[in-house]
Order: structure tokens, then C-alpha cells, then sequence
């Protein structure tokens, strides 16, 4: 007990000297995503808002059109009608047509492949990132993000959002030096989706981005819980086999 | 029955089975008094055929090119029937072959097994383990995400700091290019799923020879083969099959509820076992923010780190690094505590490995944390302190105050 606590002391005690720094989610700290695998509806949602907003400049190559649309509750011929706007069977991977090389003229970066980002940058930090675009007049398209500053990318869902701008105060830290920090968003302009509803679409949108980026995520909870239901079964006649055998040795 | 024991004697005229058997199962006699700490053994083993195993079915779809590299492990994860639980069992059983292996190496450190006569059991163990660290070093690079990519190329350029000019040309020849590469991959897969995993192999019946040569220790660290009976059976001794293989049984089945917990609910273990970095392709122009290896390299990255340059040259950071496991080597004759388990031994041997522990899990945290200010003072201090248990053993260790072994085994 006295090496756990001693233990607990030496690993806590530097991490509380320096908790202070630094922010999740670049200027802010991340937003919670509370996004549900299990909402099919929400996954669907999702996938329209990709394909419609997201996949003019960004693909999820190693996705294929077949695959989400049994993952996720459609038919062949939803997906064919409606999600599909190029020559792409329902068999191909979702890609794009835009040249690498031009996308980086465009935007000054080649727009990633989303297929992994809701791994790489976690779900709360792209649920976050997507609500605090905000009107920076010295940024090429307008705007800039409070999670990822000085992005290439312009806000494509500010015809649902709106615009808003970000408005800041200044704060002491501990040394006396004086910051701006944000403090908080003002309306600009009039998006087509109310606040909460647009909050909505944007967790549609993770979900379906958190399912793209491990699509075995809706499987392997509920195989989980089947194998260790099966261990701890198996537990009870591992055990009393032990304790049979080793009745003659005490 | 007698058409299998004749089938048995067919086959022991021409191959001893039944004797090897018996040597090693049947009518080998380990100690009846092992405890928790000894389940790390045969656990150590089950990994490491499990590695095997499902490395084998990777390999099956796993392309090691760095065109293709990526995406095969996508391909794995996503359009392979049980791709991605092959693939978890493999990634997230790499980081529980090393917690199996560090407490298997703990329970050494605290009965004393690695005292006379074993030697040579504890020489083997440790070759293992760096053999261990190679094919995890190694099999970070295949996915050829960032960090794989990254980790690798500050893992390699450390061969670089070596002086006298032959640091840069070794460090080229490992890689095989200017930079981590195609080369550098192709032989990586090469000595991942071939070259070490054979070594792995011979020095694992080697480790398990020479331990049944001499015979278990025990946590009392009591010589069973000095108390025998009339048949030479030692008295505090046990057949390993059944009791062990019976109780060893159980102990697997905990672990892999454990494990299980781990690999289906969050695999990643919050990007300790799979960083997160390692989800974007490798991109050579592009150096991530923080290089970190994988947690169970980074104590000794913490101690590479926490050495400063002299004369512009990383190389003592590199030497530090490389004696930190070169002591443990060591331990045999470093030791001079007349007694071998810490039940025995006095209250500075216990107050040593406490603080051992300590140093080795503080830097681990270290290593992953980036290096300066208070982390860099906090590497130093925990590197004195995990090599103080090392250098000053052979004082400790003599001047330490011991109880009495008792003759025979205890029940405890």
C-alpha cells in the first residue's frame, strides 16, 4: 500500500505542476462529441452531409460505398440515387476526382483523406473544430478556426451555421502578463439551421467520420462482451479443476 | 490403450518423446509454493505463440511497400474477414507481451532467480528481451504510419552518434538509404517475421533448458533439491504436469479477460498501445510535433534524453541508454546478498527495488512527455536513482541485514 501511494505521489505531482498548459483543442479546449454508433439514423444523416459538403475536396479511400451502406442501414439503390453523383459503382472506394496537385494550388495543402481522421484527431477535436470557424478577413476564404488556426479550409457549412465572429478578453495569468483569450462567439449572419439543430448536424457528421474511421467499432463492443461473458464461464471449471488436483499437495 | 502405448513405444524407440516428456512436464518438479508471480511465465509463452500466430495471417495480406504499406493495414483493418481483430490480437498483444515480460522480470528481481545457479537462465531472459525489443522496434516501422516512420528514423540516427566517423556509415547501412525508406521497410518485415522471431525461438528452449537444468526458484528462494526423498523426488516439489498445467490454466483465462477488456473496448488503450499520429501516412517532409516511442521503449528514452551532449555529441545520451540495460545483465554478480528472496533479505534491499520501480515507471511517463524544464530535471533525478540501484548493489546487498531461510519451503 505504502509503494502505491509513494507511486501515486511521484506521478501526480509533476503532472499537477504542469496541467496548466496548453489547450486541447489549439485556442480552446476541446467540446465534448457525444456522438451514438448505435443511432443509424444519425450515421445517415452523416453520410448525406459527407458526400453533400465534405467530399467536393476530401475522399475516404478506403471506405467502400457497399460496405457503409450495409453498416449503416441503406440500400444499394439509396446509396446509387442518392449519395453517389459521379461514375463510381457501389462497389468502389469513395474517391475523388479533384488532382492532388491542383487541390494543393487551390488550397495550399492537398485536402487529407478523411478515412482515418476521426482516429487520428479524435472526435471531440473535429466536433469542436467545426463549430468554431469564425470571420478572419486576412484568411484567403474569409475565415479562420479556433481549433486548427490559420486553416486552408473555407467554412462549407456556413450556409447552415451562418457566420458568427469570435470575440475576445484579455486575462492575467500567473506572472502578470496580460492575453487575449476567446471568450466567446457573436452572430454575423443567419444560417438556415437553428444553433441546436446545427449542433446536430455536426454530430451526425462526427459519428459518421468516427464510424469511417474504424468500421469495426460496431461490432467488436458487442463481440466483446460475448467473449468475456464466455471467459468467465469458462473460469468456474478452470478453477475447481485446480482446486481438485491440488487437494494432495496441502 | 495398448494400441496407443504400442504406437508410443514405436515412437519412443525411435524419438524420446515420453522421456522428453517427463523431463519437462510429467516428472519435472517445481516448487509447491509458487504464487501469483509465477503465472508471468507460461503467460510470457502463450504471447508469444499468439504473436506468431496472428502475425502469420497478417503477413497473409500485409504488403511491405511503402506505396502500399498503409493501406494494406487498412485493408487489414476493414475488407479482411477478422482483419481487424487479427490485427488488434497482434497490436494491442505486443504491449501485452511487454507488461507480461516486465513482471516476469520483477519477480525475478524480487525472489532472487537470477542468483547461483541461474545464472545463466536470467542471461538468456534478458537476451530475450532485447531480442523482444528489436522485433517491436521492428514491427512498429509496417504500418508505415508517422510515428512508425519517425520513431524509427530517431531510433535509427541514434547509431549515428557513435564517434570516430563510424556513427553515419552504420546508421546508412541499417537503413539501407539517406533516410528511413522502401529498403529500410523491406528489411524490417524481413527481420520481423523471420530473422528475430527464430533467435526468439532458440533463446526461449535455451532460457527454458537451462531453468530446468537447475531447477525452478521459489518465493522463499529455497534450494528444493537439497530436501529429497528416497526416490530423489525433492520433498517441496511437485510434478509440473498436472498441478502447474492446471493452475497455469486458470491464470489464462484471467489474463485474457483482462486482455479482452482491452481489446475490445479500447484497443488503442487511449493511444498508449496504437498512438494516434500512426493513423496518418507516413509523410517524409512532414515531422511530427512530439516523437514518442511506444510506452514500454520509453524509459529508456527518458534516460537518453535526460543526459545532456558533451562536446555537441548526443553519444553519451545513446551510451547511457545502452548501459541501462547492459546492468541488468549484471544482476548475477552485482548481487552479493548471501539470500535470494526479498522475504529474507533486509529492509535495504526492499527500500532499492521500490524505488527501482518507481524510476522505471516515472520514466516511462517521462519519455512520453516532451523534454525540457521540469520533465528533463525530473529525468535526471530518475535516472540516478534507476542507475543507484545498479551501482551500489554490490554495497547495499552486503552490508543489508538478512533473516534466516528456513530449511524447507513455506506455505504463506
Amino acid at each position: 500500500m505504502k509503494k502505491i501511494i509513494f507511486a501515486l505521489i511521484c506521478f501526480v505531482a509533476p503532472g499537477l505542476v504542469l496541467a496548466s498548459a496548453g489547450k486541447s483543442c489549439g485556442k480552446i479546449d476541446c467540446y465534448k462529441a457525444k456522438t451514438d454508433l448505435n443511432n443509424k439514423a444519425s450515421l445517415q444523416r452523416g453520410v448525406k452531409l459527407f458526400v453533400n459538403y465534405c467530399m467536393g475536396c476530401h475522399s475516404t479511400k478506403f471506405m467502400s460505398y457497399e460496405r457503409m451502406a450495409r453498416d449503416i442501414g441503406l440500400t444499394k439503390e439509396q446509396v446509387l440515387e442518392n449519395l453517389i453523383f459521379n461514375d463510381a459503382k457501389i462497389g468502389s472506394y469513395m474517391t475523388i476526382a479533384m488532382p492532388p496537385k491542383d487541390a494543393a494550388d487551390w488550397f495550399g495543402t492537398t485536402p487529407p483523406d478523411l478515412s482515418l481522421v476521426a482516429r487520428s484527431r479524435g472526435k471531440d477535436w473535429l466536433y469542436t473544430y467545426m463549430k468554431t470557424f469564425y470571420v478572419d478577413e486576412s484568411r484567403p476564404f474569409g475565415v479562420n478556426n479556433l481549433a486548427f488556426s490559420d486553416v486552408g479550409m473555407p467554412h462549407v457549412f456556413s450556409s447552415l451555421e451562418g457566420m458568427k465572429k469570435a470575440v475576445y478578453k484579455v486575462e492575467k495569468d500567473s506572472h502578470g502578463k496580460e492575453h487575449k483569450v476567446f471568450d466567446k462567439f457573436e452572430p454575423v449572419s443567419e444560417g438556415t439551421l437553428s444553433a441546436a439543430k446545427y449542433d446536430q448536424a455536426v454530430l451526425d457528421l462526427v459519428n459518421y467520420l468516427d464510424y469511417t474511421g474504424e468500421p469495426a467499432k460496431l461490432v467488436r463492443y458487442e463481440l466483446g462482451v460475448k467473449v468475456i461473458l464466455f471467459l468467465i464461464i469458462l473460469l468456474i471449471p478452470a478453477y475447481l479443476m485446480k482446486k481438485e488436483f491440488w487437494k494432495d499437495v496441502h | 490403450m495398448s494400441i496407443a502405448k504400442g504406437f508410443m513405444g514405436w515412437v519412443d524407440a525411435r524419438f524420446p518423446l515420453t522421456k522428453m516428456w517427463n523431463e519437462h512436464l510429467a516428472e519435472y518438479y517445481a516448487p509447491k509454493n509458487f504464487n501469483f508471480w509465477y503465472f508471468f511465465g507460461s503467460l510470457a509463452l502463450m504471447m508469444l505463440v499468439m504473436q506468431i500466430v496472428t502475425g502469420i495471417f497478417l503477413t497473409m495480406n500485409y504488403k511491405p511497400d511503402a506505396e502500399l504499406a498503409f493501406a494494406s493495414v487498412e485493408y487489414i483493418m476493414r475488407d479482411v474477414e477478422w482483419g481487424w481483430l487479427i490485427r488488434y490480437l497482434h497490436s494491442t498483444g505486443a504491449s501485452a507481451f511487454f507488461i507480461v515480460v516486465y513482471l516476469h522480470m520483477f519477480r525475478g528481481l524480487m525472489y532472487g532467480s537470477f542468483k547461483k545457479p541461474r545464472e545463466l537462465v536470467w542471461i538468456f531472459g534478458m537476451l530475450i528481451y532485447v531480442a523482444l525489443m528489436a522485433e517491436a522496434f521492428m514491427g512498429y516501422l509496417l504500418p508505415w504510419g508517422q510515428m512508425s516512420y519517425w520513431g524509427a528514423q530517431v531510433i535509427i540516427s541514434l547509431f549515428g552518434t557513435i564517434p570516430f566517423g563510424i556513427g553515419e556509415p552504420v546508421a546508412e547501412w541499417i537503413r539501407g538509404d539517406f533516410v528511413i525508406a522502401d529498403a529500410t521497410l523491406n528489411r524490417f518485415f524481413a527481420f520481423h517475421v523471420i530473422a528475430v522471431p527464430m533467435i526468439l525461438l532458440m533463446l526461449v528452449v535455451a532460457h527454458i533448458i537451462a531453468l530446468h537444468e537447475v531447477g525452478s526458484n521459489n518465493p522463499d528462494g529455497v534450494e528444493i533439491k537439497k530436501n529429497k526423498d528416497k526416490n530423489g523426488i525433492p520433498l517441496d516439489g511437485i510434478p509440473f504436469h498436472p498441478y502447474y498445467s492446471v493452475k497455469d490454466i486458470v491464470g489464462v483465462v484471467v489474463f485474457l479477460i483482462l486482455f479482452s477488456v482491452v481489446l475490445f473496448f479500447t484497443p488503442d488503450l487511449w493511444g498508449w498501445f496504437l498512438e494516434k499520429d500512426n493513423f496518418i501516412p507516413a509523410n517524409p517532409l512532414k515531422t511530427p510535433e512530439h516523437i514518442v516511442p511506444l510506452w514500454y521503449f520509453t524509459p529508456f528514452y527518458a534516460i537518453l534524453r535526460a543526459v545532456p551532449p558533451i562536446l555537441g555529441s548526443q553519444f553519451p545520451g545513446v551510451a547511457a541508454m545502452a548501459m541501462a540495460i547492459v546492468f541488468l545483465f549484471l544482476v548475477p554478480w552485482l548481487d552479493r546478498s548471501p539470500v535470494k528472496s526479498i522475504r529474507y533479505r533486509g529492509g535495504i534491499y526492499k527500500i532499492a527495488l521500490t524505488f527501482f520501480v518507481i524510476s522505471f515507471l516515472v520514466l516511462g511517463w517521462l519519455g512520453t512527455q516532451p523534454a525540457g524544464g521540469i520533465y528533463l530535471i525530473l529525468s535526471q533525478i530518475f535516472s540516478i536513482v534507476y542507475f543507484a540501484f545498479f551501482i551500489l548493489m554490490p554495497w547495499y546487498t552486503m552490508i543489508d541485514k538478512t533473516k534466516p531461510v528456513p530449511e524447507r519451503v513455506t506455505e504463506k
